[in-house]
Parts: structure tokens; C-alpha cells; sequence
């Protein structure tokens, strides 16, 4: 990756400072045009930049920095804050109608992701709030945009309400919200054609199905990775049909997603879900403070201690740190935590998460290959239950058969019973560690 | 003769040459983003009229907000910094000039400011492969080449290569329909490249000049998709030795910086020849070209500036400046 996150930016600064003791004005000027191009790299847009920079600015000269014993940290803290804030809390709730069906339309530009929102939106709908969808596909323009929703309709084993593409969409709207009533839907979800926010016919027909149908929401589905004209298209959308949220699509890149600021800053409207892969239950609930540290180029630790939690059973790992601290550790417990890890979904979303990862991720030698997960469980289960338990066991021989066993070949079983050691004994230096030094918490790796 | 001068001669002297329509279509297309910047240009150099750090860095934004690579406007403000120093510049007027000049050398690269013509195969079957990330209009630019293609008189051939996302096969069906164009096809969630061997030998059984292969949207930071994408090209490179003749990376103009990342991802894993330009009628000022020609110099081939079958145009850089340019211009010529 191209970019640098805030933390690598201020380095330099920082370490300046760190001969001095003392944090001048110029030092605290020269850590927010860091600042500022940290986020324009991030696509926030420019005017929304200069804003925040004035209030960091402000509280950065105040005594909260300069007085600070880590100025660099300090200032990381103020910029977070500050668009945590910004980004306003957490609301991923979905309105009801007074009276059903509740109606949903989805809007945005070409391409931003409308027509798989929708499918997905559905899914959550009937997953978690265990409703009643009916999806509407009036977008007529596009080719095959119905075929598409009709697909992704049957992948869900949910109904589609189509009229072809000679139809109006105002019509199409109008006679599914009908259709909805006398099957006893409680959501329409409308998918409408991706358009310009400048075309002007486009949009009138937006407002008119909204007149006609009068929606509980209007999603603005906009692509995570749109750059600094991000504040012109939400603006354009919401003047015109006043939106009452924003999903963000294509989460799921390496974009650090500044739109996302820009939009909030700009129409006020909350984000309410982001799009986090190409499976329709890849939908996932906005959390302002994450957002926060991606476009910072912080890393995500909390979704991934979330993802942990989620998949980690609570009492296997109990034991497993019983036995590291023991050294009873054997290939056993270590082919039980590969399939614990590997729960937690793809090494390299994982890998996205940590900080400092991007990183890691520019060293070729890093390689992030799913197979390489695969071989090693070849290996150990190719290993005798007695191997397992005392690795020390395996001669040559043993090797050779373990190798043919798995595929695989004797350099990488050497390979493996090399980390294997390397681990034990790093579990050995850290048990250690933790006897010693009581109380004194692991330390952030980014400063 | 002032900068704009030359440019102008320069541009109607290939003008005469080439389709007389492309300017005016070019003129429309980027109506949206001319006017916003040298608007901005020209509210900039009214409120400034020295020459000081608060105007580079307001310069700065300008620039950024065009979406053009962090990076290249840094590198770009500090040579104008330079150079203001070095010709002792004062007032922001005088600047004017200097910028405009060094925005266009990086638009047109060093060498060619021809048009960039896509290659042709002499004898026997071209093949273009279209890539991207999600959602950029790669169908919808290789509907609109196949037309393009088709009215110069060739004969194409079509590859649904797209077996993942629901509807595309059919999406690109419609576009062969339309355009009377062949589509090979698979089943959905059928083996991409499986699809693209068929695609080459159905192109080579009837006799076709082109074949136009589609590919799945895919992040760039997915390995396993670019995996895929690079068996994609090898199959390709093996059944017609020298093909590829072209890969296009499909680029949404409303794209910000991570637009760098995909070319740099794309380039390593599928070769990119060159740049489509997709979705340029809007607000986005597509100044992303600047960015990726300047740090990665690939050129960009086309530019979509519409919804219609025609409206796919061969990127002509002197065309693009000239059209970025335009108010510019006149109020150089006003001010003579």
C-alpha cells in the first residue's frame, strides 16, 4: 500500500521532539499538517479537513498536548476523538411504519453497490429481525439490474417484484407497495437504477416515487472508496430526496474510506451499515470509533477482539493458556488453535485488522496464503498420536514418512517442527514475562 | 505566444486531422468538471495576490480536490515553490502560468501526446482482457467498445468471464444484443477461465478480428480473487502467443486516492496495458489520471462520458487538457 498510516507520519516529528523535552508550537504546527495530509490521503474531503484541523489545531496548542509527556500520542488521541465525534454514534436501527409495510428505498450512483445492498439489507431483515421482505427491482435501465435482483432474490429464497423493463418505475413502486399489502409484507425494499446526481430527469423520478410511495428510509448506498467528490453526490441526494442514512459499500477493500467523513460531515446523516464482502450476510453495523482508526491507518483491534470473542470458545481457550503455561503445549493443541483461527474467517481480513499490518502486509516474505494453513494440517495429521505428543521423537525416518504421508516435503516438515520449538519457547519467555511484571499491560504497537 | 497559445494552435492542428466531433463531446462531457476548477483557480488567484505559503497551501487543496494523488500534488507544489523563488515571482498572477504549464506537462507525459490507439493483432485474433474492482463499469465499457469496434468494421466476439456477480452474464447478453455481437457464455459460478478458453476458440473458429473478455469485479487486496485473474491472463498467454494485446483497468472517475493502489495491484497481477475512464459526465474531476500517469505512467486509452452505446472516446490528452483548460484560456485571451 501507497499510504502511510498517522501514526508512521508522525514519526519523524515525534522523534525530534523526544531530544528537547519540551514541545514548541512550530513542533505542534508541523504534527497537524501531518495530520492534514494523513486525512487527505484518506480521501476525506478537503474542506472537511480544514475544519477539523482549526479544532485539533486549537486543542493541540492548548496545554493537552504541549504539556503531555507524549506528545505524539497525545495528538493521535485528539485527531480520534475528533472524528469519532464527528462521526457521531452508533445507530444501525431500521425504522418501522406505523402502519406495515415499512418502505425502504435504495438509491445511489452507478456502480456504488444498490442492488446487492438490497439483497443483503433483506437478509439482515429477515435474519435478525426475523421480517418479511419483499424486494422491488425498478431499476429499467441498467441491463440485466432485474435479472440480478432476481437472482440474488432466489439465492435468499425471497420474492422479487418485477414488471419488466418497459415499465415505469413509479408504477413498478406503486403496484409492488399493493402487492405487499395483500401478501402481508411487512418491508418493500426498492432497488432503484444507479444515476448521476447531476442528471436531473433521473432524479426527478426519484422524488416522485418517493412522493408516491412515501418511504421510512432512504438509503444513500455510496462505494467507500469515492474520493473527494464524495461530498458533492451525498449533498446533491440529500438536498434533493433528504436521505435518512448511508450504507458504505466495499468496506472490504484496502480503501481507508474518508468519503465516509466527508458524508457525515456534510449531510449530517448517520451511517448506518457497511458492506464487508461479497456474501449476502456481509452486512455489517457502522461503528464510528473503528472508522475512525482505519482512516487513521490504525488498524481495527477491536473489530478483530470482537471477531475473537465470537468465535473463540471461552473454555478451550482457558485451557490452552493452562497449557502453555504449563509446557504441556503439543501439536494437538496447536492443530486445535489453527482451527480456532481459522474460524475467525480469512488470515488476510484478520491480518487487516492489526495495527501497524499494513505494513507488514509490503514484505513479499509475509505470505498470506490460505494452502499454507492447509499443508501444516496435512503435516501434523500425518504425525503418529505418540509424535504429537513429544515432537522430540522425530528421527529422520520418521520424517521421511511423516513427509509422505502429507504431500508435503521433508524441508517443510523440518520447517514446521522448527516454528513448532520457536513457539514453545516464545510461550516460555512469555509466561515468564508475566510472572515478573505483574500488572503492566501489553503496550500498543504503533509509538 | 503565451502557454495557452501554443496549446490551443497545437490542439486545433490535430483537431483538423482526427474526428472534428471529439472536442465538442469532450467540451459537454467534462462541462462539470472545467468550470469547478478553473473557477476554483480563478477564486484562488483573487484572493491571493502574493505569493506566500498560505497560497500554496491553498493551491494544494485545489489540486487535491480534484482527486489528483496526494503525493503528485506535493511533489508538483514544491517545484512551483521552487521555481517562483527561482524566477522571483510575486505576485500570483504571474504563477498562473507557470502552473497551468506543469499541470499539462504531467497530463501529457513526456513523449506522446498522440492519442493512445489500442493494439491490434496483424494476423489472427486480438484479444483485450477488461479488469477491475467492483462496480466500475467494466461490462458497460466493453458493451460500448464493441460497438465501437463494430462500426470500424471488425469482427468481435464477446467472453462472459464474469461467473460470480448475479446477473452479469446477462447484463453483458443484453449488450451483445444490442450491438450484434457474440457473447460466449457459461453458467454462472462456472471456472472463469474455462469460459475465456472457450471465448478464444469460438473467436478463432469463426473468424473474428476481436475478442472482448469480461472478468469479475474483484478488490485488489483479495489474493485469492487475483489468483484467479492471473490464471485468467496465462490462459490466454497460452492459446495466442502474444496475447493480451491489451488489458484495460476499468477506473471509476469518482475513485480517490485508493485508484493508485488498484493500478499498482492490477499492474502486478494482470499486466495492465492501459486505463479506462469510466463515469466522467459526473462532478468527479477525474484528476486521478494525473496521478496514476504521473506514478505509475500508465496511459489512460479511453474515457466514458455517458450512458449511451456511443458514448466510449478514445482519451486524447491535448483534447482532455484543452477541455480542463478552456475558461483558462479565454481569460488569458481577454487579458491579452
Amino acid at each position: 500500500m501507497a499510504f502511510e498510516g498517522l501514526a508512521d507520519r508522525l514519526q519523524s516529528t515525534i522523534q525530534k521532539i523526544r531530544g528537547r523535552g519540551k514541545v514548541t508550537e512550530q513542533d505542534v504546527k508541523e504534527m497537524t499538517r501531518e495530520v492534514r495530509l494523513a486525512l487527505l490521503e484518506a480521501d476525506v474531503n478537503f474542506k472537511v479537513v480544514k475544519q477539523l484541523i482549526n479544532k485539533i489545531k486549537e486543542r493541540a496548542i492548548g496545554q493537552e498536548v504541549m504539556e503531555s509527556l507524549t506528545p505524539g500520542q497525545q495528538v493521535i488521541k485528539v485527531v480520534q476523538e475528533e472524528l469519532t465525534q464527528l462521526m457521531g454514534g452508533e445507530q444501525s436501527k431500521i425504522a418501522v411504519a406505523d402502519r406495515p409495510p415499512t418502505v425502504i428505498m435504495m438509491v445511489g450512483l452507478q456502480g456504488a453497490g444498490k442492488t446487492t445492498t438490497t439483497g443483503k439489507l433483506a437478509n439482515l431483515l429477515r435474519k435478525k429481525h426475523n421480517r418479511n421482505p419483499l424486494l422491488v427491482a425498478a431499476d429499467v435501465y441498467r441491463p440485466a439490474a432485474i435479472d440480478q435482483l432476481e437472482t440474488l432474490g432466489k439465492q435468499l429464497s425471497l420474492p422479487v417484484f418485477s414488471m419488466g423493463t418497459e415499465a415505469n418505475p413509479v408504477d413498478i413502486a406503486n403496484e409492488a407497495i399493493k402487492k405487499a399489502k395483500e401478501e402481508h409484507h411487512d418491508y418493500v425494499i426498492i432497488d432503484t437504477a444507479g444515476r448521476l446526481h447531476v442528471d436531473e430527469k433521473l432524479m426527478d423520478e426519484l422524488t416522485q416515487i418517493k412522493t408516491n410511495v412515501k418511504p421510512a428510509e432512504i438509503f444513500l448506498v455510496v462505494d467507500a472508496m469515492t474520493g473527494q467528490d464524495a461530498v458533492n453526490v451525498a449533498e446533491s441526494f440529500d438536498s434533493q430526496l433528504d436521505i435518512s442514512g448511508v450504507v458504505l459499500t466495499k468496506l472490504d477493500g484496502d480503501t481507508r474510506g474518508g468519503a465516509a467523513l466527508s458524508i457525515r460531515a456534510v449531510t449530517g446523516k448517520p451511517i448506518k451499515f457497511v458492506g464487508m464482502g461479497e456474501r449476502t450476510d456481509q452486512l455489517e453495523a457502522f461503528h464510528p470509533e473503528r472508522m475512525a482508526s482505519r482512516i487513521l491507518g490504525m488498524g481495527d483491534v477491536l473489530s478483530l477482539i470482537e471477531k475473537a470473542q465470537e468465535n473463540v470458545d471461552e473454555k478451550q481457550a482457558r485451557d490452552l493458556e493452562e497449557k502453555m503455561r504449563s509446557m504441556s503445549f503439543t501439536f494437538d493443541d496447536f492443530l486445535e488453535q489453527m482451527s480456532q483461527v481459522k474460524k475467525m474467517g480469512p488470515l488476510g481480513d484478520l491480518l487487516d485488522m492489526l495495527p501497524g499490518a499494513g505494513k507488514m502486509k509490503n514484505m513479499k516474505n509475509v505470505q498470506l496464503d490460505e494452502k499454507q494453513l492447509v499443508y501444516v494440517e496435512a503435516i501434523i495429521q500425518s504425525m503418529t498420536r505418540k509424535e504429537r505428543q513429544e515432537p522430540s521423537l522425530i528421527n529422520a525416518s520418521r520424517k521421511k514418512r511423516i513427509a509422505k504421508g502429507s504431500g508435503r516435503s521433508v524441508s517443510e516438515v523440518n520447517r514446521l517442527l522448527k516454528q513448532f520449538e520457536d513457539m514453545k519457547k516464545m510461550m516460555k519467555q512469555m509466561t515468564n514475562m508475566q510472572k515478573g511484571k505483574k500488572g503492566r499491560g501489553m503496550k500498543f504497537p504503533f509509538m | 505566444m503565451s502557454f495557452f497559445q501554443k496549446l490551443k494552435n497545437k490542439f486545433s492542428n490535430t483537431n483538423n486531422e482526427t474526428d472534428q466531433k471529439t472536442p465538442e463531446k469532450y467540451k459537454e462531457g467534462l462541462k462539470k468538471t472545467r468550470t469547478s476548477f478553473s473557477d476554483r483557480m480563478n477564486n484562488l488567484m483573487a484572493r491571493y495576490r502574493k505569493v506566500d505559503e498560505d497560497f500554496f497551501e491553498e493551491l494544494e487543496e485545489v489540486l487535491i480536490a480534484s482527486d489528483v494523488g496526494v503525493n503528485t500534488v506535493m511533489d508538483l507544489v514544491d517545484e512551483l515553490r521552487m521555481e517562483a523563488k527561482r524566477q522571483n515571482i510575486k505576485d500570483t498572477i504571474q504563477l498562473k502560468d507557470v502552473i497551468s504549464e506543469k499541470l499539462v506537462e504531467i497530463y501529457q507525459g513526456d513523449e506522446d501526446e498522440q492519442p493512445q490507439k489500442l493494439k491490434m493483432n496483424d494476423d489472427g485474433l486480438t484479444i483485450y482482457l477488461f479488469v477491475g474492482v467492483n462496480g466500475v463499469g467494466k461490462t458497460t465499457s466493453i458493451g460500448k467498445l464493441a460497438y465501437k469496434l463494430k462500426q470500424e468494421g471488425k469482427k468481435v466476439v464477446m467472453a462472459a468471464g464474469d461467473t460470480f456477480r448475479a446477473g452479469a452474464i446477462e447484463q453483458l447478453q443484453v449488450w451483445g444484443e444490442r450491438t450484434g455481437v457474440e457473447v460466449i457464455r457459461h453458467n454462472a459460478g462456472s471456472d472463469p477461465a474455462a469460459v475465456i478458453y472457450d471465448g478464444i476458440k469460438a473467436a478463432q473458429a469463426r473468424g473474428a478480428d476481436v475478442l472482448l473478455c469480461d472478468t469479475a469485479g474483484r478488490l485488489q487486496n483479495k489474493v485469492n480473487l487475483m489468483n484467479e485473474l492471473n490464471k485468467v491472463h496465462r490462459v490466454i498467454e497460452r492459446e495466442v502467443p502474444g496475447a493480451p494485446h491489451e488489458v484495460l483497468l476499468v477506473l471509476d472517475a469518482t475513485t480517490g486516492q485508493n485508484a493508485l493502489a488498484q493500478a499498482k495491484t492490477f499492474q502486478e497481477t494482470a499486466n495492465v496495458s492501459g486505463i479506462v475512464l469510466s463515469k466522467l459526465d459526473g462532478t468527479a474531476k477525474g484528476g486521478i489520471v494525473l496521478a496514476i500517469r504521473n506514478e505509475m505512467k500508465i496511459p489512460v486509452k479511453f474515457v466514458g462520458l455517458g450512458e449511451q452505446m456511443e458514448d466510449l472516446q478514445e482519451f486524447d490528452p491535448n483534447a482532455f487538457v484543452y477541455g480542463l483548460f478552456a475558461d483558462l484560456m479565454q481569460d488569458e485571451e481577454q487579458a491579452e
